[in-house]
């Protein structure tokens, strides 16, 4: 799989988070929140993972970043491993690695001004002194974003749900990474609203040149952005192909049903469309099922399903699948 | 009084006014709504946040928190009685029995600290007169008809044991305790995903044909519109900008942004190089509503007279209403 135009690589990622009981917080069991997941990253590319909440996305997002650090698993970045890294390397190369949150509201800092909100993150990494070469990369950031520089001064509450969403752009963008986690950057913003920040962060992309993991739950959104989509389910990679190929040829039950349940907004088009309704809800993540995670709602689970955890594996043109009945 | 309306319609909303009274000034949450739904229809109201989707619905329940709300003026017709005419013991009545009700988040309609079978059987021996042991055996059955599995066992349950798409089922379970007329569901499938979306709007468009119920199914989604309403009422800043049967919405929106909001979301079903149309802009404050039409500050199509008056919602077609000076040239 190793390749050098990959700019990230993730190799069995797991992340368990203990669960612990009584007085002396004994870990009685681990949730299983990603379990063993694999993919790559071409630069420039942009990779959509997608799955119903509580799947692992964020989790799996924040664990490549080393924001968690991981139960076990590789992740190469620009050819460096980063869970051997020491606290200083990593820092250093954190840099280059940004997160775009999914909450305007939650994660900026109110009592800062979006100019400071923007530009701590250069000084954290020593790149400017404060003065006016700091004042005026600041302000280029934020005219990338389509921000107007005199906005600079003025606090979170301020500005609506997409410029705030904006000034999170922004921050990542200070330091000038190569790659950018976007955690769900769209979900709670209006439909007109998410338009605008969605061609933005394209644009931005082609532009510097930018590589995305996009985390999302929306499907239609992740398809437009996405070269390559990744569906998780329940810790694990269910299947990995480019989006058209996905939205095409879905091959795994899940992504069926997943795929399905998005309502086109055409009447006509959605009432051509099959329909699979899953039963049941999703397992928990502390006890997932013996066999494939997704066989107590598969309508295809055989035996094996039951018994044998499938592998993700290439059926060719790259398009990985983890379904035994493939 | 029942003869002046229409009785083919269970619900009829007449320029109906909502406004706030807060710091900030008048806030117009409903600006002159009218509209109707007939018995048995699903009709969806779209608009994006804070454009008054919610407001217009707890103004038909008569549940706006005063102050700082009031409605202002409108009448609101359920089944040829004015709504906002009736005693508040006669409206509680009305709320438990005709009319039933489901949020975005269940978790706020039910009560924490009692099991399911308290919150169901309470409210059937109030509404529906029934003894303890009836009570529990109909709760069992509106939990199975809503698909909540193990009903038996999971009856005595605490509404935290549930996740968050059985919470709503539980809810859809109550406001039908009493068979209601009309079903009016905010948002319903907001906070679950869209496997659950599936299973509950699926859900509820089976209750309908089952019983009847008519529905008013509020959302952002326009994809959930396209699936499950039989005709949709477009909200803009207070307003309706368009109304139409769901098929000529979408295949004829007349508004301009109706048209904006169709040509904005990307699409599962279209080529990835379709270039989205942005609307640019944000909606307007409703506390310092322009004096023109409310979206003239993001229309690409507005004229002069669009910023010196308001356009009415005017028929454009067979049951097609659209509130613009130049829908009869744009929408073509
Ligand atoms: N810090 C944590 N401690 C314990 N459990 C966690 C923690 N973060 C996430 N989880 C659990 O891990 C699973 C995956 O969560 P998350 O990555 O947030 O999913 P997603 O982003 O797909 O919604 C969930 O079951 C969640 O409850
Ligand atoms: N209790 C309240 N107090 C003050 N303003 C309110 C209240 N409820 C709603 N509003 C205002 O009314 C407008 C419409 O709100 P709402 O109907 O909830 O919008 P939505 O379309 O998202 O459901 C908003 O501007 C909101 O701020
Ligand atoms: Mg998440
Ligand atoms: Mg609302």
């Amino acid at each position: 799989m190793a390749s050098n135009d990959h700019i990230i690589e993730v190799e069995n990622l797991k992340m368990y988070f203990p669960v612990t009981a009584g007085v002396m917080q004994r870990r009685v069991a681990d949730v299983k929140a990603v379990d063993g997941v694999s993919f790559y990253i071409k630069k420039g590319q942009t990779l959509g993972l997608v799955g119903e909440s509580g799947c692992g996305k964020t989790t799996c997002g924040r664990a490549i970043l080393q924001l968690y650090k991981p139960t076990s698993g590789n992740v190469q970045f620009e050819g460096r491993e980063l869970t051997k890294l020491s606290n200083k390397e990593l820092r250093n190369t954190r840099r280059n690695m940004q997160l775009i949150f999914q909450d305007p509201y939650a994660s900026l800092d109110p009592r800062m001004t979006a100019g400071d909100i923007v530009g701590e993150p250069l000084i954290v990494h020593n790149m400017v002194k404060k003065g006016n070469e700091y004042k005026d990369q600041v302000n280029e950031v934020l005219r990338m974003v389509d921000l107007e520089p005199r906005m600079a001064e003025r606090y979170p509450h301020e500005f609506s749900g997409g410029q705030r969403q904006r000034i999170g752009i922004a921050r990542a963008l200070a330091v000038r990474p190569s790659f950018i986690v976007c955690d769900e950057p769209v979900s709670a913003l209006d439909v007109s609203i998410q338009t605008q920040v969605i061609m933005l962060l394209m644009r931005l992309r082609d532009e510097l040149n930018l590589t995305y993991l996009f985390i999302a739950h929306d499907l239609s959104v992740v398809r437009y952005i996405s070269d390559q989509v990744a569906v998780m389910y329940l810790g694990k990679i269910m299947e990995i192909t480019s989006s058209d190929e996905l939205y095409d040829h879905p091959l795994h039950p899940y992504t069926q049903a997943l795929l399905s349940a998005v309502p086109i907004p055409d009447p006509v088009v959605d009432r051509q469309r099959k329909r699979i309704l899953l039963s049941g809800d999703v397992p928990s993540p502390v006890n997932p099922p013996l066999g494939c995670n997704f066989n107590p709602r598969c309508q295809m689970a055989i035996d094996i399903c039951r018994e044998q955890e499938p592998e993700l594996r290439d059926i060719g043109g790259e398009h990985f699948v983890s379904c035994h009945r493939i | 009084m029942a003869a002046t309306t229409n009785n083919e319609n269970v619900l009829e909303v007449k320029d109906l006014h909502t406004h706030f009274y807060v710091e900030d000034g008048e806030v117009r949450a409903v600006d002159g709504l009218t509209y109707s739904i007939r018995r048995g229809e699903s009709l969806a109201l779209v608009g994006e946040s804070a454009c008054g989707k919610s407001v217009s619905a707890l103004s038909i329940m008569r549940l706006i928190p005063y102050p700082p709300g009031i409605i202002v003026s409108g009448e609101i017709l359920f089944q040829g009685q004015d709504l906002l005419k009736v005693s508040e013991s006669e409206m509680r009545h009305i709320r438990g029995n005709r009319i039933g009700m489901i949020f975005q988040e269940p978790m706020t309609s039910l009560n924490p600290v009692l099991t399911i079978e308290r919150q169901l059987s309470e409210s059937l021996e109030l509404h529906r007169k029934l003894n303890k042991k009836d009570a529990k055996e109909e709760s069992i059955k509106l939990l199975r008809l809503v698909g909540l599995p193990d009903a038996e066992k999971r009856v005595s349950d605490y509404p935290y044991q549930f996740s968050g798409g059985m919470q709503q089922r539980i809810m859809i379970a109550m406001a039908l305790i009493c068979n209601p007329d009309l079903l009016i569901a905010d948002e319903p499938t907001t906070s679950v995903d869209v496997t659950v979306q599936a299973q509950l709007l699926e859900l509820l468009d089976n209750l309908r044909s089952q019983f009847g119920t008519a529905i008013l199914i509020i959302t952002h989604n326009l994809g959930v519109v396209a699936r499950y309403a039989d005709r949709v009422n477009v909200m803009y800043a207070g307003r309706l900008v368009e109304s139409a049967p769901t098929d000529v919405l979408y295949s004829k929106p007349q508004h301009p942004y109706t048209m904006g909001l169709l040509a904005s979301v990307p699409r599962l079903d279209l080529p990835r190089n379709r270039k989205l149309s942005v609307i640019d802009g944000l909606p307007p404050n409703l506390a310092r509503l322009p004096k023109g039409c409310n979206f003239c500050t993001r229309c690409t199509y507005s004229i002069d007279r669009c910023l010196e008056e308001k356009p009415p919602l005017e028929k454009v077609g067979e049951e097609h209403y659209s509130a613009c000076f130049r829908s009869g040239e744009l929408g073509k």
